[in-house]
């Protein structure tokens, strides 16, 4: 029989390349790295078998400094090469990098469909609503009246929501965290991990030089625990420094609202408890904004279906089953052929 | 082209060597399947042949309009032939406006025949006819024979139990039934056709079956004009071999699939619908069991960056589209490039600019292919010059992507991709595998470590422990593959990609000329789907006694070794192109030649007779 040789464990560092990491001092991406390091080394995931890739954007060279396999792409195109990357090898971990420019404005469609298809990626959009790489204009998920060198007079168009965008687009697993939120963030992510499809998690990064405090009003430390909720599957819907605070049902039925334990009546039996399967309220959690609400965190949605790679593999392997391959040489023949014999 | 008659052999029928045939009618009339089961008999019957759909972008155009005219011609010989034909001998309009658009294409004297019960007040008017044109004296100049097509199609099928809307559905049937009584072509191949494809609706099929032969029942009985007659083609002399239809769509599905197999890779297509490279795109689903997986993407975009996925993974990536859909991927391709990494692109070229005519065959992404892509990125183009051609062009494309670690471009077109010739099937077995060997070695690896003789970089794949790495689009150092800014190094790298694609010349067989001599008058210089006019214009001349020579380029870029020397051995150089002058550009940038450029841009291929006519006036006289 065989016996095990016990493999040396992988430390989070052993994850981190060789090469001198250059974003900005003070940049939420060395917190993410750090992150992502931990995560990997608590799933002890075999370097060889670790693929990430990216687009274009700050966010975008976290390949180069990771000791993984990685490619480096195009702008907004990540998804896509994971796509086919994915299906041409389905053992291989995958995980995409994308910026809020990078996944949401150039590459929108390819992010969309592959949450709709449900390849199994992990999907990790880092939102600082910016773009850094080429010096601060605003992005698709900048807040209204953003400031930047192509809005000098603020901004007039909409932010979108990213996880209401993929929610609507059909996906599957959904989370958000933030960069500098360490104890929560490899939970998150491990969760991703473990969900076999598109798990898309928006991480919440702050750019020092071009968007300083952007999300300061809800994830700085005086703050966080009044202005955001973490959701955890099973638990009620309970926030605040005081933990006094819920999300409820909104009056009529409809929606949600906030509600003070032990003011007007409230119990804690008003507060809706988080059900990850249920879409409608991973619906409006995700749309949660500031002021109105606390902004959500954790695993918003997690209902997994069959993924993509794997129907398409099934397929595959049915059709292989059904008609066995032939050579070459009866592919050409299969069909009307005639023999021209000599002299005929 | 004339049709010459030859001595009788064949009972009362009156021999023929070569009859160019043309079906027309509505898009919904079936002109396409008609022509396509005419072709799969006259195949079957030994003949040489080659086709020329011609059908127009909407699905279903308002009916009776010329601009809803679909048009399939044959041309079928005892002796080989290389296109379908300049003229038509004879044409099948199933309605006015089939007669309107082709009439024109009749030489005096060519038979027409008409289904009368479509010539209506109303489709008179809607083909642009002020009278009818059986009465007005528009076919004094031709064999007419006018027959009640939907009315003999009904009667045929009154027992079938189908509605009279189906009934007359299968009116093109009876027209195929005429013409193969009138060709002796056999009607079995089509019976089984029918039967396999009616299968689940046998009324149908009895009642298709049943027209066919009702319109062959015709031609035996009724007593035609004089001049109209049953005919025999005799089969062509050709060489020994067992032979099949093809069309450039299924030969390049073939050549991919038999290139990836000698390379050892599983195939992974990423496609968009286009036309006209759509049709690849099925082919190749329908051969999951060939090792293939078909990704249709969201987008060109995707559709490109999935195979570069995949080659990343250890898969040969393919991309196919047409001319607007290369443009959408040729950021990716910069990126396949820079990243080395092999991957297939397939062109199947249509008339253009934007949407331009999305059916019609055009020659004109030949710039694109060659120069069009931001900063130095040379790469491969191939260009396949006939269906059967498409096989080989096919898995030389997949030989040089894999050896050479680039993307390379095949070009084909819609001509090539519709049109059916039959073909001799080759030996796959006999062709030279040429396995992939991936790195698995850690010693002194990285990503950019070169072969001295290709100069193609090494390839490890995700998933091989101790080689674990990372490519992109920022320029990467020469000797450590990690990320560099340096301008020498990148000076050095953009040499060293192009001395790579430079370097393929010397792997790539030297130019033939396909026709003459290699020295003389006038060399005709083609590429692609022309090859066919090209080499039948050319033909013609040399019997005629001109000294004039063909030559057919499969290679673009590179250019073959010895192109430069052997243009130089000619007097004059004339390159006919579907397109506004491109591949003449070409060689004269690359060797100072006084290339003359003949073009054709009107959506259709070159006339053997004008290609004959622009040879002549360089050489004579």
């Amino acid at each position: 029989m065989n016996i095990e040789t016990p493999v040396e464990a992988l430390k989070p560092n052993d994850y981190a390349s060789d090469q001198e990491v250059r974003w900005c001092p003070g940049c939420g991406d060395y917190a993410i790295i750090k992150g992502v390091h931990r995560t990997l080394a608590e799933l002890q995931i075999p370097l060889e078998n670790l693929v990430f890739f990216s687009g274009i954007g700050c966010a975008a060279r976290f390949p180069y400094y990771m000791a993984s396999y990685g490619f480096h792409t195009i702008h907004g195109r990540a998804p896509a090469l994971a796509t086919g990357a994915k299906l041409a090898n389905p053992d291989l971990d995958i995980w995409v990098v994308m910026g809020d420019g990078d996944a949401l404005s150039i590459g929108g469609n390819h992010t969309m469909h592959a949450i709709r298809r449900n390849v199994d990626l992990n999907l990790l959009l880092f939102n600082n609503e910016i773009y850094g790489l080429t010096k601060g204009q605003y992005s698709p998920t900048s807040q209204l009246g953003t400031r930047s060198p192509s809005t000098p007079q603020g901004s007039v168009d909409a932010p979108l929501t990213p996880l209401s965008v993929a929610l609507g687009a059909g996906a599957r697993f959904v989370a958000r965290t933030f960069d500098t939120n360490q104890k929560h963030m490899p939970g998150v992510l491990k969760a991703a991990h473990a969900h076999k499809g598109a798990s898309l998690v928006e991480i919440i990064q702050n750019c020092i030089v071009y968007n300083d405090g952007a999300f300061d009003g809800w994830t700085d430390r005086k703050v966080v625990s009044d202005n955001s909720i973490t959701v955890e599957h099973g638990r009620p819907l309970i926030f605040g420094a005081e933990e006094n605070k819920g999300i409820a049902q909104a009056d009529g039925g409809f929606g949600i609202r906030v509600v003070t334990i032990g003011v007007d009546g409230v119990t804690e039996d008003d507060v809706l408890v988080h059900d990850e399967n249920n879409k409608m309220l991973a619906m409006m959690l995700a749309d949660m904004k500031q002021p109105e609400f606390p902004v959500a965190l954790g695993v918003l949605y997690n209902n997994p279906s069959k993924s993509y790679d794997d129907a398409v593999h099934e397929q595959l392997a049915t059709v292989k089953e059904a008609s066995p391959p032939g050579t070459i040489n009866e592919l050409l023949r299969k069909g009307r052929t005639w023999t021209v014999s000599e002299g005929s | 082209m004339a049709t010459n008659v030859a001595s009788s052999n064949d009972g009362e029928r009156k021999a023929l060597d070569s009859v160019v045939i043309r079906f027309a009618g509505d898009s919904g009339d079936g002109m396409q399947l008609t022509g396509t089961q005419f072709t799969q008999s006259t195949a079957l019957m030994g003949n040489d042949l080659a086709t020329f759909p011609d059908f127009p972008a909407e699905i279903r155009a308002p009916a009776g309009t010329t601009f809803g005219v679909s048009a399939f011609q044959i041309n079928f010989a005892s002796y080989d032939i290389q296109t379908p034909g300049d003229d038509p001998d004879v044409l099948v309009a199933m309605n006015p406006a089939a007669l309107k658009v082709h009439l024109k294409d009749v030489p005096k004297g060519g038979t027409v025949i008409l289904n009368v019960d479509a010539f209506t007040d109303r489709n008179i008017k809607r083909a642009g006819y002020e009278n009818n044109p059986l009465e007005d004296g528009t076919l004094d100049n031709h064999v007419v024979i006018a027959i009640e097509i939907n009315k003999l199609t009904n009667a045929a099928v009154a027992d079938c139990e189908v509605t009279s809307k189906e009934a007359t559905r299968c009116k093109n049937f009876w027209a195929l039934g005429l013409m193969c009584w009138m060709y002796n072509r056999e009607r079995q191949p089509t019976i089984d056709w029918v039967n396999q494809r009616f299968g689940k609706l046998p009324n149908i099929a009895a009642a298709n079956i049943a027209a066919l032969n009702a319109g062959h029942a015709y031609g035996e009985t009724v007593e035609l004009p004089s001049g109209v007659e049953a005919y025999v083609v005799p089969r062509a002399d050709v060489q020994p071999g067992t032979y099949r239809a093809v069309t450039g769509t299924e030969a390049v599905a073939w050549g991919l699939i038999a290139g990836a197999k000698k390379a050892g890779l599983d195939l992974f297509l990423g496609s968009y619908p286009i036309t006209p490279a759509s049709a690849l795109l099925h082919t190749l689903t329908g051969l999951k069991n060939y090792g293939v997986t078909t990704f249709q993407a969201e987008d060109e975009i995707a559709a490109v960056c999935s195979a570069i996925g995949a080659s990343y993974a250890g898969s040969l990536g393919v991309t196919s589209s047409s001319g607007p859909g290369i443009a959408l991927k040729t950021e990716a391709i910069g990126l396949a490039l820079v990243t080395e990494l092999p991957l297939v692109i397939v062109n199947v070229q249509r008339g253009g600019p934007s949407t331009g005519l999305p059916t019609k065959t055009e020659q004109s992404d030949l710039f694109q292919a060659v120069y069009g892509r931001n900063a130095d990125t040379p790469l491969p183009v191939i260009a396949s010059r006939t269906a059967g051609d498409c096989f080989e062009t096919a898995i030389e494309a997949v030989r040089i992507a894999t050896k050479y670690m680039t993307p390379v471009i095949l070009l084909t077109d819609g001509f090539l991709a519709n049109s059916a010739e039959p073909w001799e099937i080759p030996d796959a077995d006999a062709i030279a595998d040429f396995p992939v060997e991936f790195r698995t070695d850690p010693e002194g690896f990285h990503p950019y470590l070169r072969n001295e003789v290709t100069l193609a970089r090494n390839w490890a794949i995700p998933g091989t422990p101790g080689l674990m790495h990372r490519i992109g689009g920022i320029e990467k150092d020469y000797d450590s593959g990690h990320i560099s800014y340096d301008s020498d190094n990148h000076h050095r790298m953009t040499k060293v990609r192009a001395a790579k694609i430079d370097g393929i010349a010397k792997d790539i067989p030297a130019q033939e000329v396909a026709m003459g001599e290699e020295k003389g008058k006038l060399a005709v210089v083609g590429w692609g789907s022309t090859f066919g006019a090209i080499n039948q214009a050319v033909s013609r001349c040399v019997s005629g006694g001109l000294n004039v020579a063909h030559i057919h380029l499969r290679h673009i870029h590179p250019f073959p070794k010895n192109l430069g020397d052997l243009l130089s051995g000619f007097d004059r150089v004339m390159v006919p192109e579907m397109n506004n002058g491109q591949l003449v550009h070409v060689l004269r940038d690359k060797y100072l030649v006084d290339a003359e450029s003949i073009t054709q841009i009107t959506g259709q291929p070159f006339k053997v007779s004008t290609l004959e006519r622009e040879i002549r006036s360089r050489v004579e006289g």
